[in-house]
């Protein structure tokens, strides 16, 4: 039989014992009720507890089964399994049944069951964490098993070639160097352009709207701004190829200047763009907490607004500010789409802006889109830079927190 | 030192238009921010909008005996170069099924290629001299026309130009959106229940607390690797199927879900939660039968803003191989499929420049859905928002 088949029925199967179960329950505990008998919970709690303990180690059971049959590969017979699981809850049946009585706490029981339910939902957020630290960890350990850590993070030549072509038993995959630094210099360069055009004009709108506009503007800028955070980074990164990049040669040549249409600026100014929504919101969220009192002992002492704002209001929103920065470069640094759509392919260890250069994630995409076996040495040094990248990213984001969190202390906030 | 009155207030002049300047300044700052995105969307329209037109050519298709084996034959050879290798592909096929129209002929308005259409549009193209004067005579007549596009919004992806079109992708989108949604809804909603109204604050629950901001802020990349390293290495999921890309894509609206319905538990007032245990419910009913209804608009426009987000993303759905060439739409869980923005992707990187058309149009399609979805999001949080 095929499996759909086999689950289809298991899955009706269990659906009459749970009905069966419900009403059972209820009956059970309605006699008992209306024999006169004081009881700790209502007939449908009981229900509800009968039916929980039918479906729950079934369902517990057949899931346990197929993960054991997925993960060892262990050779559990489906038809026995779902068997298995159904008779279990036949059992539950019966037992719960049982102890629908009197002096049972029904409703602490169910209680107990989903209190249990949620803290498992909760445990899938930390399963995600260490999935993704598991899934990069072992693959980066294959691959530096092949090449070494420290000309990973030291070579200036990132060059796969043909290792392809090791794994699939040609040739010896000589001749293949996987130098990280030109990525890297590529990725703070395009990450740098971005917090050039990002912080500056995010700061200074956040400043504009706490400080100086009047409150319906301020109602309508934010969400405006935020607009720019929606918009998906594939439409960015069309936009930075197609509109931006030419543009920029443009300007170059009339500049003299030779500009490739891969150059490091036109992903960098767009990515910039994209930014200026997460540094302006929360650095106008930490301008407008700082205290007011601030702001009148200095309006006291003679200062002007600008002045005000300037030596007093900034230096004391410094810490959420530059927080506020550091979650944006890291956004920067992950960034995918607009780069691999706008800047180049070419490792290529250069200052120039104007050039074309490539990132680490470029290179995490380019790894695993091709046609490779993923075995091969380019396939797994995806993840090696991916584990880099979630150590900076992370990092990056614990410091941005630190920030925060003193911020918050100095001045006793609460919203932040 | 002493200033004279005169120098001082010409001094406090000076700070008074500095204090002005750095007005101004500021008000420029979020003025070019707000310009970036005006300029974007007007670059946008202007390469999008077109693509909702498309040529079509009016001809007579002449269904000849030899049309049956070479469909060229049914069309004036003036005509072939201008229309649509597709339409020329499907008259044998059509013949074949309908015999008894062999030796008749029809007047046609049939699609024309995507030079035609690039050129009646005045864009870049590729046709000769001759063709272009053939084309203007026929605009002349009105045999020519820009008509609304049906194949761009009816028909799936297309290595020919004007074949293609953005309905498989819209399928794909909703199919993700469903495993996505089916995933992390319940499952975020009741990671926020546990920690906001169930969980002692111990070091666990803060451990949980600091991890899920963790993942909000991972790069999006690394979730496609873990969805390439576990969901399709390990447990051997569909490659390119809606599945494994909404599965990617769930773990990572949870924390968006969790958060924002963590917030909206939090605004129910305490006194509600005192009421109900002051009845006798217990902490499970009262978090079902009063905080949750009261949370539920918050929690819902928690919810489709994280949908819209997930909507957007590609990066993840790239690593787990959803840039799938999908030529039918189809409505299936774990069959190959491609999304919206892989679509925009693939379109993105084909050197015709009719497809750069697609791309913007495309895009102007998946922003309009957004666009509307956050919108929706806002009306309704306006709309239930209660103060207490």
């Amino acid at each position: 039989m095929q499996t759909n088949q086999l689950l289809l029925i298991f899955c009706s199967a269990l659906l009459l014992l749970g009905l069966l179960a419900f009403f059972a329950g209820r009956s059970k505990a309605t006699r008992l009720r209306s024999a006169g008998t004081a009881m700790f919970a209502q007939p449908d709690q009981y229900a509800w507890f009968t039916v929980l303990s039918t479906a729950g180690p079934a369902v517990v059971v057949s899931a346990l089964g197929a993960f054991v049959l997925l993960l060892m590969g262990a050779d559990i017979p489906t038809l026995y399994l779902l068997a298995a699981s159904l008779v279990i809850a036949a059992i539950g049946l019966l037992v719960s049944l049982n102890q629908v009585k009197p002096d049972f706490h029904a409703r602490q029981a169910i209680e107990r069951v989903i209190r249990m339910t949620l803290a498992g939902a909760a445990l899938i957020s930390i399963l995600t964490t260490f999935g993704i630290l598991i899934s990069i960890i072992s693959e980066a350990l294959r691959f530096f098993q092949m090449h070494s850590f420290w000309e990973f993070i030291t070579g200036t030549t990132w060059n796969p070639g043909a290792s392809f072509l090791a794994s699939a038993g040609r040739g010896d995959g000589s001749g293949a160097e996987f130098g990280s630094v030109p990525l890297f210099a590529g990725t703070f360069m395009i990450t740098a352009i971005a917090m050039l055009v990002a912080v500056p004009i995010g700061l200074l709108s956040a400043i504009y709207m706490s400080e100086f506009a009047p409150r319906k503007v301020r109602t309508v800028a934010k969400p405006v701004l935020e607009v720019l955070a929606g918009i998906p980074t594939v439409v960015y990164g069309f936009f930075a190829a197609i509109t931006v990049a030419p543009i920029i040669v443009n300007i170059a040549g009339f500049l003299g200047l030779d500009a490739s249409y891969n150059n490091a600026l036109a992903p960098g100014i767009v990515m910039g763009i994209m930014i200026i929504p997460f540094i302006s919101s929360l650095s106008d969220d930490v301008i407008n907490s700082v205290p007011d009192s601030m702001r009148q002992g200095s309006l006291a002492l003679g200062m002007t607004k600008g002045e005000t704002i300037r030596d007093v209001v900034v230096p004391a929103a410094m810490p959420g500010i530059i927080s506020a920065s550091l979650l944006g470069m890291s956004r920067a640094m992950g960034e995918t789409m607009i780069v691999v759509m706008a800047a180049g392919m070419r490792p290529n260890l250069t200052a120039n802006p104007l050039e074309d250069m490539t990132t680490v994630t470029v290179r995490i995409v380019a790894a695993l889109t091709g046609d490779q076996e993923f075995e091969s040495a380019e396939t797994l040094s995806a993840f090696a830079l991916g584990l880099v990248l979630f150590v900076i990213t992370l990092a990056l984001n614990l410091v941005s927190v630190l920030m925060i969190r003193r911020f918050r202390e100095k001045y006793r906030v609460n919203n932040l | 030192m002493s200033h004279s009155f005169d120098e001082i207030s010409q001094q406090l002049k000076r700070r008074h238009r500095k204090s002005t300047r750095l007005k101004w300044i500021t008000m420029g700052s979020l003025g070019l921010a707000g310009l970036f995105l005006v300029l974007f969307f007007a670059d946008m329209l202007n390469k999008g909008l077109p693509a909702f037109q498309q040529a079509y050519i009016q001809t007579e298709i002449s269904y000849t005996q030899e049309a049956e084996t070479d469909g060229r034959q049914a069309f004036d050879e003036e005509l072939l170069p201008l229309i649509s290798r597709t339409v020329v592909r499907v008259i044998p096929m059509e013949l074949r099924n309908n015999p008894d129209m062999i030796g008749t002929s029809e007047e046609q308005w049939v699609l024309a290629n995507s030079e035609v259409d690039q050129y009646l549009k005045g864009h870049r193209h590729r046709l000769s001299e001759e063709e272009q004067e053939a084309l203007d005579a026929r605009v002349e007549s009105g045999q020519v026309d820009l008509r609304f596009n049906t194949t761009f919004f009816g028909s799936g992806d297309s290595k020919i130009a004007e074949n293609a079109g953005i309905l498989s992708a819209v399928v794909g989108t909703i199919m993700t959106m469903i495993v996505t949604l089916a995933i992390s809804f319940p499952i975020g909603v009741m990671t926020a229940i546990y920690l906001e109204e169930f969980a002692p604050d111990n070091r666990l629950t803060q451990i949980i607390e600091i991890n899920i901001n963790n993942l909000a802020a991972i790069p999006s990349i690394l979730f496609g690797l873990l969805g390439l390293a576990i969901f399709i290495n390990f447990f051997g999921v569909p490659r390119s199927s809606p599945l494994v890309g909404g599965m990617t894509l769930a773990l990572m609206t949870l924390p968006v879900i969790i958060i924002s319905t963590r917030t909206a538990l939090r605004s129910v007032p305490e006194s509600i939660r005192h009421a109900g245990f002051g009845v006798g419910c217990s902490r499970w009913q009262v978090v079902r039968d009063h905080v949750l209804p009261l949370a539920m608009p918050g929690i819902m426009t928690g919810s489709i803003i994280g949908l819209a987000q997930a909507m957007g993303e590609t990066a993840p759905l790239i690593i787990v191989g959803m840039v799938a060439f999908i030529p039918d739409v189809g409505v299936s869980f774990t069959n190959a499929a491609t999304v919206m923005p892989a679509q925009i992707f693939t379109w993105a990187g084909e050197p015709e420049q009719a497809f750069v058309e697609k791309t913007a149009g495309g895009i102007l399609v998946l922003l309009t859905i957004l666009i509307s979805l956050n919108a929706f999001a806002v009306v309704m949080r306006k709309k239930f928002e209660r103060r207490w």
